[in-house]
């Protein structure tokens, strides 16, 4: 079998959120005891409410959020590297291997750069191209791959609408050449006529590329087009995991099945069906014992409320950390 | 037929700006009924917003309104024309008082230094003859009606203090403080979590019933709006090209635009099909396109009518208007209707390229 891109196994991040004279410091978990594999050529999907610690799990795995503890493992046929004790050289050469798209483009662009030099500035900074000509002619192949005009390279970015300015980003997170990109809810932004052309476009780009991605999203609808695997978060913790398919024909985690159910439909007839959830996630500074979701979770019982579960493997792939999942299975089918 | 609460006809607007005279919103007209929930649909840049905002004449000082456009408010007692109003006392009845907005950024909404329930007071002495006691009172009621645990307490804190859902809840609250009879709902579930959009949408229902006011309910999700309006308006590049009943429109989308906005939408129940969007984007106010606003991103752009004349809308059988010269052909029971523009002259129809210069 070949060895996943990305291997995660027990990554926990620790923020200090305070601290006192004593010595009595507040820590917050961002992320709690998270394991998961990502395939070479998959598209990775990563969805939670806000809080649920979605974010800060794709920084980790580039290395720009502390690993307080277990091991992140980057592995792309060509160098292997451990996330955890990176530097130097190791880590100037895994930035070019690992880039980030970010949500907003209207924040991502300097508006003082043109186009171009958006582009350019990873291959400049990383020193990756010898000669401007070099750099001119990466750009040029980067962004006609990115569907971009060549004649707006000299234009700055406020003369572009959301989508083309969307693509920029993506432009210039790939200029670098990476293997790995970790696309966090890039599209959440975009109007959803746009949205359908930029997801198309990342779809292509793997293809052609051979690229890998980790798509963090709150929208699961997107994330059931596009991605071929899907991993679940809540207050930090992975709740669920299971291939696309899979997961959206028979959510096993109750929770999971409260998210299906909050998407509206475009059936009007369709109104007061949608299972409800009640209240809000928890502050992760001060998360309940046992299941983190039994606050709000309707099946909850006693063991749920004292024991937090553990992952569970059932063989076929399909991941979930539930007390009861195999009970609501048949009490309440999907 | 009751007669409307509010009744928008021709509604033209325009900014001034550097670059010149720049049209936003173009000879938009539609009726929202008491208690009814209209829901407005289109891209950013559709001018949605700025719709809403000349409703309670929010739009800056740069703002033209076209002489013909009319906005006419009827409370029950009194009819008001809304772009008649001049001084600031008058347009109370418009702004908080009959007709009260919620945003899409609450945190954005309220004033960080100034705590959530003396925000909420300080709105409903000015628009109410409450005393200070009584407003506070009564805001507290509000905070417990839209589900706000420890209203009392949470009446004292700040915007910081709240959740992103809470601080909508609060904001709904509030709007709802003064009873107004018609609710201008911009993108309010846009920027929370599916989960959390569910609870507010339906807390806006039970709302809707409870208080029978009318919502105009802004957004570009159309799940959201098939879960909450009666009748949706489609708008693109400030026109009006569709509007009908919301089962309608989103069962049978007749205009090319209504189509693809559906068609990009990924759907759960079938996770082959292809998301296609629709191709290009919106143009620059700057450069209004001639004829169907639409026809630079249209899939089925037929004949030169498309590119040189404006479509009008027109009404078919079920009461639906849809301006597309291709539904228009295809004999979609169409009929002149009142409500349209009509009585553009031929010669006014065909919009140049730009609206640049065209000072009025």
């Amino acid at each position: 079998m070949k060895k996943p891109v990305v291997s995660v196994k027990n990554l926990t991040v620790t923020y200090q959120i305070g601290h006192s004279l004593l010595g009595a410091n507040t820590y917050l978990n961002a992320i709690n005891d998270v394991s998961l594999d990502i395939e070479r050529g998959s598209f990775f999907g990563l969805v939670g409410e806000s809080g649920s610690g979605k974010t800060t799990l794709g920084r980790a795995i580039l290395k720009a959020a502390p690993i307080s503890a277990g091991h992140v493992a980057y592995c792309d046929g060509e160098v292997e590297y451990d996330l955890a004790n990176i530097s130097g050289t190791q880590l100037k050469d895994y930035r070019k291997r690992a880039q980030l798209i970010f949500q907003d483009p209207y924040a991502a662009l300097s508006p003082r750069m043109t186009v171009r030099d958006i582009i350019a500035e990873p291959l400049e900074v990383m020193g990756l191209t010898k000669s401007r000509e070099e750099t001119d002619a990466r750009v040029r192949e980067i962004a006609a791959k990115c569907r971009l005009n060549l004649e707006h390279l000299r234009r700055f970015p406020h003369a572009f609408s959301g989508g083309q300015r969307q693509r920029i980003s993506i432009a210039r997170a790939l200029v670098s050449g990476p293997k790995f990109i970790v696309a966090d809810e890039s599209v959440a932004a975009l109007d959803v006529s746009i949205q359908a052309d930029v997801l198309n476009l990342l779809k292509q780009l793997q293809d052609d590329l051979g690229l890998t991605f980790l798509f963090i999203s709150h929208d699961l609808s997107v994330v059931a087009h596009i991605c071929d695997h899907v991993a679940v978060m809540y207050l930090g913790r992975l709740v669920e995991t299971a291939p696309t398919r899979q997961l959206f024909a028979a959510p096993r985690h109750p929770y999971t099945r409260a998210l299906f159910s909050a998407i509206p439909s475009l059936d009007p007839d369709d109104r007061g069906k949608a299972q409800k959830l009640e209240g809000e996630i928890p502050s992760p500074t001060n998360p309940p014992p046992g299941c983190k979701f039994n606050t709000r979770c309707p099946h909850a019982t006693d063991i749920c409320r004292s024991e937090e579960p553990k992952l569970e493997h059932p063989g076929d792939g399909h991941e979930v950390a539930c007390h009861r999942w195999r009970e609501l299975l048949e009490l309440v089918p999907a | 037929m009751t007669e409307p609460l509010i009744s928008v006809r021709d509604l033209t607007i325009r900014f001034t700006t550097d670059e010149g005279l720049v049209t936003a919103v173009d000879r938009v007209s539609f009726d929202i009924a008491p208690g009814e929930v209209l829901g407005l649909v289109g891209e950013s840049g559709s001018g949605k917003s700025v719709t809403a905002k000349a409703l309670m004449r929010l739009n800056a000082g740069n703002t033209r309104y076209d002489e013909k456009s009319s906005i006419i408010l009827n409370t029950g007692k009194e009819k008001v024309d809304v772009l008649s109003l001049k001084k600031p006392n008058d347009l109370r009845i418009v702004r908080g008082g009959a007709i009260s907005m919620i945003f899409q950024e609450p945190m954005a909404s309220f004033a960080p230094a100034i705590t959530i329930g003396d925000q909420m007071v300080e709105q409903l002495l000015i628009h109410t003859e409450m005393t200070k006691a009584e407003a506070k009172e009564h805001s507290i009621e509000m905070l417990a009606r839209v589900g706000i645990p420890e209203p009392a307490r949470r009446f004292g804190q700040y915007a910081f203090e709240f959740s992103g859902g809470m601080r909508q809840r609060a904001m709904i609250a509030m709007a709802l403080s003064t009873r107004p009879k018609l609710l201008i709902a911009d993108e309010p579930t846009t920027a929370l979590d599916v989960t959390i959009q569910a609870q507010v949408i339906d807390l806006m229902k039970d709302l809707v019933d409870e208080f029978h006011m009318a919502i105009l309910f802004i957004t570009h999700d159309l799940g959201v709006i098939a879960q909450t309006a009666d009748r949706v308006a489609v708008m693109y590049l400030g026109e009006l090209v569709e509007t009908g009943e919301v089962r309608h429109v989103i069962r049978e989308p007749h205009h090319p635009y209504t189509q693809g906005l559906l068609n990009a939408l990924p759907k759960l129940d079938n996770l082959e099909a292809a998301l296609t969007p629709v191709p290009g984007d919106i143009p620059s106010p700057l450069e209004r396109p001639s004829g169907c606003v639409f026809h630079t991103r249209c899939p089925v752009v037929f004949s030169d009518r498309c590119t040189q004349e404006n479509p009008e809308l027109l009404k078919d059988n079920k009461g639906r208007l849809v301006a597309c010269h291709l539904v228009e052909e295809k004999g979609v029971q169409a009929e002149q209707k009142s409500m349209t523009k009509a009585t553009v002259k031929p010669g006014a129809k065909k919009k140049s390229g730009t609206k640049k210069g065209k000072a009025k």
